[in-house]
């Protein structure tokens, strides 16, 4: 088993080679069979490592030693521990069910062969990024998958627009980036080593001061801001709905944006050394969630809904793990891949009917028309929204009662706030788009259809998933299979610690637990009904653009951070560059070039009248010079 | 023979290969044929293998000589090959005038 281990990344990445160097010239049956066959290979093997795993513990192995300067030893070697495997079968698995899925979604693009081989070195970064065993390697994923997003948002390149997303995407997590590299920086130089296991077992014999795992926590977080779009950092990920829809479900749901929280997951150690640090993760955590959600209540694109309440859902993770609870947060990842990749995959679906419209408004009553994608649909945000027994129910109950249990109150009642925001919006989305009566053009509902199989089938596959994933880890309370089932496959590399209560796991009374989910619950249920109500019973449309007024138009308009940020970077940074332009590069560069170029002329113009030709003027010359050398040599 | 040569202080050979040898440059220097001009290079040659005899008698020393018979081939050698360029020079100028040949000019 352990020599198989570099074949899990390494077959995306062959898929990638071959696709990419052969792919234009293959079938799309055949393009599609590599890209597909490549990534269900790695889901057999992960799933094997995950029996292994289970069995006999965590397992470890070298590739080659990729660098050995002094004492800093690095080695491509893959550590598939718990939590590793863990988010292997996630990244894999729904990352599959995507590829199935673009099968159907884009086999009208010419760049199909182009699109899967993207696809894969994007699985392949991202499982580097979650297998590597030490931070080198998770850096090399990091920047994959950010070259990766990089190229698939912008896929669509013709369009400018969809080419500037893909910048935005890119430069936004280089910010992220440069915090990272310094926060590895700053291990190495504290703990001299960058490999997990090493840095942890050297922290009691380190002793490092609490302001300087205060820093790295901090550093390594910014990447994680970046990365899994936090507050300031998120702007790129709605935009990032630029790239086709499959794209968007793989970022959003398998790779990408749980990569921040699987960085501070897999850091725990560090963190938990450094309660002011996990309490700004909370925080930030805490006003992405809760300034997302309010963006998203007055979004009217299907997929830009769907971008606001993954930043929002990633805000609640950055929660859970501010709280301690870093089990929880890796469940939340876990249920939220589910539901996530089903919502977007749905929209997809839509979309795809609609022949590529986007604005719900336009939509409206595509239940009838679309019974498959409806049903998932439904599935997905009721999973989101928190309705009981479905996937979110669990996680999201699991993460507000270790806020109650770790922050108090009023932690617990914000973090509250934002999931019940999050359950209106998605019940707008979902009754404005498949109730009441259709909005579009004749010609659409002319063209309305639901998609073939190999687009339902995933969707189908993923709802299960995302109605029943919750009972993977269910509260003791209830008594529902087998409690707390993942939290304790993960427990050898982490389990949820309180540090207000000396890094014990957090408890709370039995009576405590039912009342906290009691309330969620029923408000959540109270918040579905009142949204049946407003958009499917009394078939109200949001508004138009223009008439938003105040706050709507505040909040339609994403807070205006864009236009925000736009004014204090973006447009300095154009100023800056062109003052550059023409003093450093016109006047300076350009200058001293054509300077340098002027004066050879002018010299050579003189020189040149050496040059006329005549044999006799050569050797007369020539004799002049050695007559001269004779008389030197002997007068 | 030998006396003959050496009756003749080696002063006098000096000042005629001398002669020669000037005679030769400013032939070349000043001439516009070019037939003429390889003779003029001929008679510097010349001039030179006059010298080297002359010392060698005196010096009693047949290396000079040798060196005079280096000097003839390698002279027959650059005439043969200077007269065939020169030849092909006329077919395509219709002149000997070395003045014409600043094709190379700037």
């Amino acid at each position: 088993m352990k020599a198989l281990i570099p074949l899990i990344p390494f077959l995306p990445l062959l898929g990638f080679v071959l696709n990419g160097l052969f792919g234009r010239r293959m079938s799309k049956a055949a393009v599609a069979a590599i890209g597909c066959g490549a990534l269900l290979g790695s889901l057999l093997l992960s799933a094997a490592c995950f029996n292994q795993v289970a069995a006999t513990g965590p397992m470890h192995t070298v590739a080659y030693n990729f660098l050995t300067v002094d004492s800093l030893r690095i080695d491509f070697s893959f550590l598939v521990d718990q939590l590793s495997v863990w988010m292997m079968l996630i990244v894999t698995g729904v990352g599959f069910l995507i590829h199935v899925y673009s099968i159907g979604y884009m086999h009208g693009d010419e760049g199909f062969w182009k699109f899967f081989a993207y696809l894969n070195l994007f699985i392949f970064s991202m499982l580097l990024l979650v297998m590597g065993d030490n931070l080198v390697m998770l850096f090399f994923g990091w920047e994959g998958v950010g070259l990766c997003s990089y190229l698939l948002i912008g896929f669509w390149y013709a369009n400018k627009d969809f080419s500037k997303a893909a910048r935005k995407a890119f430069i936004m997590n280089r910010i992220g980036d440069l915090g990272l590299l310094l926060g590895i920086f700053l291990v190495f130089k504290t703990f001299g080593s960058l490999t997990y296991s090493e840095i942890f077992a050297r922290i009691d014999s380190v002793q490092p001061a609490p302001e300087i795992l205060t820093a790295i926590c901090l550093l390594l977080f910014v990447g994680a801001i970046g990365k899994s779009a936090q507050i300031p950092l998120y702007t790129w990920l709605p935009d990032a709905m630029a790239g086709p829809t499959p794209v968007s479900a793989l970022i959003h749901a398998a790779t990408m944006v749980t990569a921040g929280i699987y960085l501070v997951a897999r850091c725990h150690p560090l963190y938990s050394l450094s309660p002011d640090a996990l309490q700004i993760v909370a925080f930030t955590g805490l006003a992405t969630s809760i300034f997302a959600v309010l963006i998203g209540l007055r979004q009217n694109d299907i997929k830009k809904v769907l971008a606001y309440s993954t930043v929002s859902q990633l805000g609640l993770m950055f929660v859970a793990l501010g709280m301690g609870a870093y089990a929880t947060a890796m469940f939340h990842v876990t249920t939220h891949a589910f539901f996530k990749a089903l919502l977007f995959l749905g929209a997809g679906s839509v979309i795809h009917a609609l022949g590529g419209e986007q604005d719900i408004r336009q939509m409206g009553g595509l239940r009838k028309a679309l019974p498959v994608t409806f049903w998932v649909f439904l599935i997905g945000a009721f999973a989101i929204s928190g309705f009981p027994l479905m996937a979110g129910f669990f996680s999201k109950d699991e993460i507000f009662a270790n806020t109650y249990a770790a922050g108090g109150r009023w932690w617990w009642g914000l973090a509250g706030l934002g999931g019940l925001l999050t359950a209106i919006y998605m019940c707008r989305l979902l009754f404005v788009t498949f109730f009441g009566t259709f909005r579009g053009t004749e010609e659409q509902k002319h063209h309305l259809h639901e998609s073939p199989a190999v687009m339902t089938l995933p969707l189908i596959v993923l709802a299960v998933l995302s109605a029943l994933g919750g009972f993977l880890n269910t509260p003791h309370f209830l008594h529902l299979g087998t409690p707390q089932w993942m939290a304790h496959f993960l427990e050898p590399v982490l389990r949820n610690t309180n540090l207000r209560h000396g890094g014990a796991p957090h408890h709370l009374a039995e009576s405590t637990e039912w009342t906290l989910m009691a309330f969620t619950t029923s408000l959540a249920l109270l918040v579905i009904a009142a949204a049946y109500w407003v958009y499917a019973v009394r078939r109200s449309v949001p508004l138009a653009d223009a008439a938003q007024v105040r706050l709507t138009r505040l909040l339609a308009n994403k807070f205006y951070v864009d236009e925000l940020y736009d004014l204090l970077f973006v447009k300095p940074l154009e100023k800056l560059s062109q003052i550059l332009f023409y003093f450093a590069d016109t006047w300076a560069i350009d200058g001293l070039v054509n300077g340098v170029g002027r004066g050879v002329e002018a010299v050579g113009a003189r020189f040149r009248k050496l040059q006329n030709g005549n044999i006799e003027y050569y050797l007369l010359a020539m004799v002049a010079g050695a007559v001269l050398l004779f008389l030197t040599l002997h007068l | 023979m030998l006396e003959v040569v050496k009756n003749i202080p080696i002063d006098y050979y000096v000042y005629l290969s001398s002669l020669l040898f000037c005679i030769g440059v400013f032939g070349v220097l000043i001439r516009r044929n070019a037939i003429v001009v390889l003779m003029c290079v001929e008679l510097m040659l010349n001039a030179v293998n006059l010298l080297l005899a002359a010392f060698s008698t005196y010096l009693s020393d047949a290396q000079g000589q040798i060196l005079v018979f280096f000097i003839m081939v390698v002279a027959a050698a650059e005439a043969a090959v200077g007269l065939g360029i020169l030849v092909m020079i006329f077919r395509n100028t219709k002149t000997t005038d070395i003045y014409s040949l600043d094709n190379l000019k700037f």
